[in-house]
C-alpha cells in the first residue's frame, strides 16, 4: 500500500514536472510575443515603416532597415535555394544511401547548420572580402578599392552559407515523399533519369523547395552575427542601389539601437517597434513553412 | 539477332539494350555531383580561411618585440606606442596597431642576423594548443635578460588573465573569455537541459497525440525567434525583471545572459530529444506495460534510458548553440572581461568577443588575428561537438536499440 502511495506520489511528481516544463517554455514563447507587442503597438504605424530614420535614430521610421532586409533575403535566396535543392537532388536521387559521399556531405551539411553564425561573419570576412573582394579589385579595377571592403553581395553570401543547410534538409524531406511508384512509371514510359526528375520529382517537390526558402528568409532576416563586418551599417542616408553597397538591416539596427543608442530610454518605443516589426516577420514565416510542412508530412502518411 | 526476326521492330540486342551515352544527362549528373560536394568544401574552406586570417597572432614573436625594445634602448615602453603616432595614426585605437606593423618589419632584419630565429615561428604556431609547451618557457626566458619586462602584446599574453585588446600596452589574455563562456554555458544548460527533456518526455510519453501535434512545432517556434530579438528580451524585459528579484548588483551579467541563451538552447535540445525519444521501438513500452509498469514508469525507466545517447547529443548541440551565440552574449551578459565565478558578474564570452571588436581593429595587426584564433577555437569546439553527436552517440544508440 505504502509502495503504491510512494509510486503514485513519485508518478505524479513526473507527469506533472514534464507539464510544466512545456506549459513553461510556451507561455516564455507567448510573454516574449504579447511584452514586444504591448512595446511597439502604438509606435509601429505605417509611416513608421516608410520613413526614414530621424534625428540621429530617436525618431522617424526604420524603411531603410526593411529595404535592406528585404534585398538580403532575396540576393541570399537567389544563392542558397537552387544550391541547396541541387545538393538536395544529389543526396536523394544520385547517391547511395551507405557511400561514402553521401555520408560525408550529410555530415557536412548538419555540421554547417550547428556552426555559429559569428564564424561565417568571420569566414564572409576572410574569403568574400579579403580574398575573394580583394583578388577582383587587383585584377579588374588595378587596385581601385571596390569589392574589399563590406557590401551587400558579400552579406548576402554569407548569408547564403549560413541558411543552405536549411535549405537542403527541407528540399530533402520534400523529395522523399514523391512515391517512388512515380519514379518507376516515369523510368518505365522511357524517360531519363536526369528527365524524371526534371518533370516528375522536383514537380512534385514544390512545396519543400518552399518551404525551404521561407525557412531560410525567415533565419536569413533574423541573423545578424554574420553581417556584423560583412556589409551592414549602423545608418545610410540613402539607400543601397548596386550590391556594392553597404545596407541597413532589421536585427542590427535593433542591436545598434538597445546597446549603442545615445538615449536608450527616449529610443525604446522604436526599438520595440522595430522588434516587433522584426518578430512579425519571421514568426509568420516560420509559421508557414511549419503548416507546409504538417501537410506535407501528412501526406507522407 | 534470332529476337530480331521474331519480332521485327523491337530489337533487344546487347547492343541496344546497353545505356546510351547522353550528353545532357551525363553534364546534369556531374553539375548536380559538382555541387553537392559545395557542403564539404565549404567546411574545409571556412577552417582553412578562418585559420588563415588568425595567422598575424602568430607573427608578432616575443623575441621580435624584443629586439625592438633592444633598439629602443633606454626608453621607456611608452615610446613603443608613441613611435606608432610618429607614423601619422590619427585614431588612438591604432597606437597598438602601428605598433604592431613597425614590429613586423622587424623579423626580416633579425632574421638576417641570427638565422637561428628563422626557426622559431613553427615551434610557436604548435604553442597555439592551450598547452604551454616548453618551448614557450624557453623564450620566456630569453626575454627575461634583455628587458626586465613581460612579453606583452605577444602570444604569450594569451595564457594571461588579463583581456585589454586597446591599450598602449594591450594584452590579449584568453583566460577571462573562457571563463566567462564556461560561465554562461553552464548556467544556460542548467536551465536549458532539465526543461528541455522534461518538455521532450511529456510530448512523447504522456500527452494525448493531438496535444502532441500541436506541441512540437508550437516549440519549433522558439527556434525561429531571432537571437538579436531573444538578446534584446533580456536585455530591456528580463533584466530588470531579475534584477528587482534577486537584488544583484550589475544588472547585465552571466545569469541573465545564461538565462536568455537557454531560450536559445531549449528548441535545439527539445527537438532532438524528442526525436530519440519517439524512436525507441514501442515494443520496449509495451513490454514494459504488459509487465505491469505504469506509464511514468516505463517513461522514466525504459523510455528515457534506453534514448540516453539521443539524450546526451541533444545536449552537447545545445552546449554548441550557447557556445558560439553571439548576439544574445553581445546584449545581455554586460561584456566586461572579468574572471571572477560569481554568477551574477558581467562577464565578456569568446563569440561576444570577435563581434563587439572585429570592427574596430586594424587588418592584419595582432588584435585582428587574435579575434580569428579565437574564431578557428570556435569552429573547432563546434566541429568536434557535433562529430561527436554524430558517430559517437549514433552509432550507439542504434547498437543499444538492436540490443548489441
Amino acid at each position: 500500500m505504502k509502495i503504491r502511495l510512494k509510486n503514485k506520489i513519485i508518478g505524479g511528481t513526473v507527469t506533472a514536472a514534464s507539464a510544466l516544463s512545456v506549459i513553461l517554455i510556451l507561455g516564455i514563447i507567448v510573454i516574449m510575443l504579447v511584452v514586444t507587442f504591448i512595446g511597439g503597438k502604438d509606435t509601429l504605424t505605417w509611416k513608421f515603416l516608410t520613413t526614414f530614420p530621424e534625428e540621429g535614430m530617436m525618431k522617424g521610421g526604420i524603411f531603410p532597415a526593411i529595404y535592406g532586409t528585404a534585398l538580403l533575403v532575396i540576393i541570399m535566396s537567389i544563392a542558397a535555394v537552387p544550391f541547396g535543392t541541387i545538393t538536395a537532388i544529389y543526396l536523394t536521387e544520385y547517391a547511395h544511401e551507405k557511400s561514402w559521399i553521401a555520408q560525408t556531405i550529410r555530415f557536412a551539411v548538419r555540421t554547417l547548420a550547428t556552426v555559429p553564425s559569428i564564424i561565417f561573419g568571420l569566414f564572409g570576412l576572410g574569403f568574400f572580402i579579403k580574398f575573394v573582394g580583394a583578388g577582383m579589385d587587383n585584377w579588374f579595377l588595378g587596385g581601385h578599392l571596390k569589392w574589399a571592403q563590406p557590401n551587400l553581395l558579400w552579406g548576402s553570401l554569407t548569408m547564403a552559407l549560413l541558411t543552405l543547410p536549411v535549405v537542403i534538409v527541407s528540399v530533402e524531406e520534400a523529395i522523399r515523399t514523391v512515391p517512388r511508384e512515380l519514379r518507376e512509371a516515369s523510368l518505365a514510359l522511357g524517360a531519363t533519369k536526369w528527365q524524371t526528375i526534371k518533370r516528375v520529382v522536383l514537380p512534385g517537390s514544390v512545396s519543400g523547395i518552399m518551404t525551404g526558402t521561407i525557412l531560410a528568409v525567415g533565419r536569413g532576416a533574423g541573423e545578424v552575427a554574420p553581417i556584423l563586418f560583412t556589409g551592414a551599417a549602423y545608418y545610410l542616408a540613402t539607400l543601397p542601389t548596386s550590391v556594392s553597397d553597404q545596407f541597413m538591416n532589421l536585427g542590427y539596427h535593433i542591436y545598434v539601437m538597445s546597446t549603442q543608442s545615445a538615449n536608450v530610454d527616449q529610443a525604446m518605443p522604436i526599438q520595440f517597434a522595430t522588434t516587433l516589426v522584426l518578430l512579425m516577420l519571421t514568426f509568420s514565416l516560420n509559421l508557414t513553412a511549419v503548416l507546409i510542412r504538417s501537410r506535407l508530412r501528412r501526406r507522407m502518411k | 539477332m534470332n529476337s530480331n526476326q521474331a519480332t521485327p521492330g523491337l530489337s533487344f540486342t546487347a547492343e541496344s539494350l546497353r545505356k546510351k551515352f547522353r550528353f545532357s544527362e551525363f553534364f546534369a549528373e556531374k553539375l548536380i555531383t559538382s555541387v553537392a560536394f559545395l557542403s564539404i568544401a565549404l567546411i574545409i574552406l571556412i577552417f582553412f580561411f578562418v585559420f588563415r586570417e588568425s595567422l598575424p597572432a602568430f607573427k608578432h614573436r616575443p623575441k621580435a618585440t624584443t629586439e625592438q625594445q633592444k633598439i629602443t634602448d633606454g626608453n621607456k615602453p611608452e615610446s613603443y606606442g608613441s613611435s606608432g603616432t610618429e607614423a601619422g595614426s590619427p585614431k588612438p585605437e591604432t597606437h597598438y596597431g602601428t605598433g604592431a606593423s613597425a614590429g613586423e618589419n622587424k623579423p626580416e632584419t633579425y632574421t638576417g642576423s641570427e638565422p637561428a630565429a628563422a626557426n622559431k615561428p613553427e615551434s610557436y604556431g604548435l604553442v597555439k594548443d592551450t598547452s604551454i609547451s616548453a618551448d614557450e618557457v624557453n623564450q620566456d626566458e630569453s626575454l627575461r635578460p634583455s628587458s626586465g619586462q613581460e612579453s606583452e602584446g605577444t602570444l604569450s599574453s594569451l595564457f594571461s588573465n588579463e583581456w585589454f585588446p586597446v591599450s598602449d600596452n594591450p594584452r590579449y589574455g584568453l583566460i577571462p573569455l573562457f571563463v566567462g563562456t564556461l560561465k554562461v554555458t553552464l548556467i544556460a544548460m542548467l536551465f536549458a537541459a532539465p526543461i528541455a527533456i522534461f518538455a521532450a518526455l511529456f510530448s512523447s510519453s504522456f500527452a494525448p497525440a493531438w496535444l502532441r501535434e500541436w506541441i512540437k512545432p508550437a516549440i519549433e517556434l522558439l527556434a525561429g525567434f531571432p537571437s538579436v530579438v531573444i538578446g534584446f528580451f533580456a536585455l530591456m524585459v528580463m533584466a530588470t525583471f531579475l534584477q528587482n528579484l534577486f537584488g544583484y548588483e550589475t544588472r547585465l551579467n552571466s545569469f541573465v545572459g545564461g538565462i536568455a541563451m537557454a531560450l536559445a538552447a531549449i528548441p535545439v535540445i527539445f527537438t532532438i530529444t524528442e526525436d530519440a525519444l519517439t524512436a525507441i521501438p514501442a515494443s520496449y513500452k509495451e513490454a514494459s506495460l504488459a509487465l505491469g509498469a505504469s506509464k511514468w514508469q516505463t517513461a522514466v525507466f525504459v523510455t528515457l534510458p534506453a534514448a540516453t545517447p539521443g539524450i546526451f547529443a541533444a545536449v552537447l548541440l545545445g552546449v554548441g548553440r550557447v557556445f558560439g551565440e553571439t548576439m544574445i552574449a553581445l546584449m545581455a551578459t554586460g561584456n566586461a572581461a572579468l574572471s571572477g565565478l560569481n554568477p551574477f558578474e558581467s562577464v565578456r564570452t569568446l563569440a561576444a568577443t570577435i563581434g563587439a571588436e572585429m570592427a574596430e581593429v586594424v587588418f592584419g595587426d595582432m588584435h585582428y588575428g587574435v579575434l580569428f584564433l579565437i574564431g578557428s577555437m570556435l569552429f573547432i569546439f563546434n566541429f568536434s561537438i557535433n562529430a561527436v553527436a554524430e558517430f559517437y552517440v549514433k552509432g550507439k544508440l542504434v547498437k543499444k536499440i538492436q540490443g548489441k
